[in-house]
């Protein structure tokens, strides 16, 4: 079915709100992505004697959590009640599950990374090193086993709202999101190592790039009309500029990256800068297609006409029997 | 489908409530609504809800817009070049969107529909789903509301909500009451636990807005339907009073002139929830993916 050129509106206003949610989130969705497959990458490189792989992957765990854990808290309307989340556990909000995951991965990500940072203080200091780095090993262990949790809860935190762009994106947007961690961790491994030990990283991004660019073809397939706001005007050349970033920063790295250090810092910051592009077109899609009520109205009208008509709908792939 | 993460038609004793009383509910008849916003200022008065702009916006009568933090009903107004008949009355008629000159000469090719908005407080309802600290909870009585001791303004109801009701109060709390958290109607949970109507309720001059026990409602609303078709009023429908809609059924239903969409309103708005345990599914599989794929980067390689 083709969907109607016109509909009806009250004034052309939104039916449904905008998320109130500012820079910090889509930051966040960055920098959670990016800590998840770090303790990954960190927990593989320890295991297989990849030390400046290990040291790169865990300090960048430790940083990206702590910085997107900063971002959470300041975009609350009430940052002073932040500890308001830990009153109850809800499996029916993904922001509370994310809440006891982050509460878990958190110091998991910390602990692993202390006895990294031990190293970096000066003098005598790193004394302290010792019974930090004992316990490292199954910290970094744990982090990873929580890393995919905590890069793919995000998608269903955007997915499961009314907003239209972001609930029609829910079957694949976890997938997109991974692929999208791995490629940063991928990306952050090759900038912070030296190119002998960073072939994990070299692969993992090339592997997320992959999963990421199939999983975002498919997503658009299945998102009805709610795709244009992903893929026209600003948000779309977002997306046209992370796949570009993407591609270039994982052939370049992968075939040229055990070569040249510059080339794999090169390929590196362009895996950052996609991911960093990708998480934005995502948030930005979503809130500008709550803000055009056609998105909300067309589908949902279809639905309607659809019943109407005796057809079978299945509001899990209502978009997919309409576009 | 599962529907585990979808709650229970029985709103109170799915929450926990054991022996509640009756659920309360709103029943807006707008084809008795004159667009007087009485309940908008009785709601303003009663909630002590801030002022939030002052501007023309170029929408007949309706210069507050739509609902949000700081408006919690909302009459929208609509001319249309329509006649509210499409079939001649059979009897008096009940009068409905005419003056007297044209209710007395049986014509009129315009119509001019009101409808006073308000939160729905669905059975199955979203923002209560994903509130994340459990600020907001199902009262007693069936209906949605906010703790404003307890929501840290994280905002994830205002785009979980499909009617785009609740909002985030913008504002300092220490000089706008409740600022920086969620905010809607409370269906004057303080009145109605000590007996009274809600005040948008009280304040309605035409009982357009009616408020009692949820079953009483439909009931009633079903005769008043029936009766405007038997006046030739063929137009007139409920909107959100079936429990297997998409949201379980509304506690706040009204009764329309029109398709949703021409009062703002969605037209099949479905809880987000209905969708999560799939999602949840599909991020538990990316998730293990990830971990696959790190696994796989690490297996043949060598310094």
């Amino acid at each position: 079915m083709v969907p109607p050129a016109t509909f009806t509106s009250y004034y052309g206003r939104p039916v449904v709100k905008p998320s109130p949610w500012q820079a910090d989130i889509p930051a966040y969705l960055f920098l959670g992505g990016l800590a998840g497959a770090s303790s990954m990458l960190a927990a593989g490189a320890a295991a297989t004697g990849r030390p400046a792989l290990r040291r790169t992957g865990r300090l960048g765990a430790l940083g990206a959590i702590s910085l997107g854990f900063a971002a959470l808290i300041h975009d609350l309307g009430r940052p002073e009640r932040f500890l308001k989340m830990l009153r109850v556990a809800k499996p029916t909000s993904p922001m509370s599950v994310g809440t006891w995951i982050l509460t878990a991965y958190g110091p998991l990500a910390g602990v692993a990374a202390a006895g990294d940072l031990a190293d970096l203080l000066p003098g005598r200091l790193t004394r302290l090193g010792a019974p930090l780095r004992a316990l490292a090993a199954p910290a970094g262990i744990g982090a990873a086993a929580l890393g995919g949790g905590v890069a793919s809860y995000t998608a269903v935190l955007l997915a499961n709202t009314a907003t239209p762009a972001w609930h029609e994106a829910r079957r694949e947007l976890p997938f997109v999101f991974i692929g999208s961690a791995a490629a940063s961790a991928g990306g952050l491994g090759m900038l912070g190592a030296p190119v002998a030990q960073a072939g994990p990283a070299r692969r993992l991004a090339a592997g997320g790039v992959a999963v990421e660019y199939v999983a975002a073809r498919r997503m658009r397939d299945s998102m009805g009309i709610t795709a244009e706001a992903l893929h026209s005007g600003r948000v779309g050349r977002l997306m046209s500029a992370s796949r570009a970033l993407d591609i270039a920063g994982a052939a370049a790295g992968l075939v040229l990256g055990r070569r040249s250090r510059v080339i794999a810092t090169l390929s590196g910051a362009a895996l950052l800068a996609g991911a960093g592009c990708l998480r934005v077109a995502v948030f930005e899609a979503g809130q500008q297609s709550a803000r055009d009520p056609r998105y909300t109205v067309v589908p949902q009208r279809q639905r309607v006409e659809l019943r109407a008509a005796g057809q079978p709908v299945d509001n899990q792939t209502s978009t997919r029997l309409c576009s | 489908m599962s529907t585990a993460f979808v709650g229970p038609l029985d709103a109170a004793r799915g929450a926990g409530w054991q022996d509640p009383p009756p659920r309360k509910g709103f029943f807006t008849d707008t084809s008795l609504c004159i667009g007087c916003k009485a309940c908008e200022v009785a709601c303003k008065e009663w909630n002590h809800v801030p002022e939030d702009g002052l501007s023309m916006l170029g929408s007949s009568y309706d210069n507050t817009g739509g609902l949000g933090a700081s408006t919690w009903r909302h009459v929208a107004f609509i001319e249309q070049r329509k006649p509210m008949r499409t079939v001649p009355m059979l009897n008096g008629g009940s009068g409905v969107g005419l003056t007297a000159a044209a209710a007395a000469s049986g014509a009129s090719d315009f119509r001019w529909l009101m409808s006073s908005d308000v939160c729905k407080h669905c059975t199955q309802a979203a923002c209560l789903d994903v509130c994340p600290t459990g600020a907001l909870m199902r009262t007693e009585l069936g209906t949605v509301v906010v703790q404003d001791d307890i929501c840290n303004g994280c905002g994830y109801c205002v785009p979980a909500c499909p009617f785009g009701v609740i909002e985030r109060r913008d504002g300092d709390a220490a000089t706008v009451p409740n600022g920086g958290i969620a905010q809607k109607c409370t269906l004057c949970y303080d009145r109605i636990g000590d007996g009274m109507l809600p005040a948008c309720a009280q304040a309605c001059p035409t009982e357009s807005i009616q408020f009692g026990d949820l079953d009483e409602l439909r009931e009633r609303a079903q005769r008043r339907v029936g009766s405007l078709h038997a006046d030739g009023v063929s137009d007139a429908r409920l909107y959100g009073e079936n429990p297997n809609d998409g949201i379980g059924g509304a506690g706040a239903f009204f009764l329309l002139l029109d398709e949703p969409e021409v009062y703002g309103l969605p037209p099949d708005p479905v809880v987000t929830t209905r969708d999560l345990p799939a999602m949840w599914r599909g991020a538990a599989l990316a998730g293990a993916s990830l971990l696959a794929g790190a696994v796989a980067s690490f297996i043949g390689q060598r310094q």
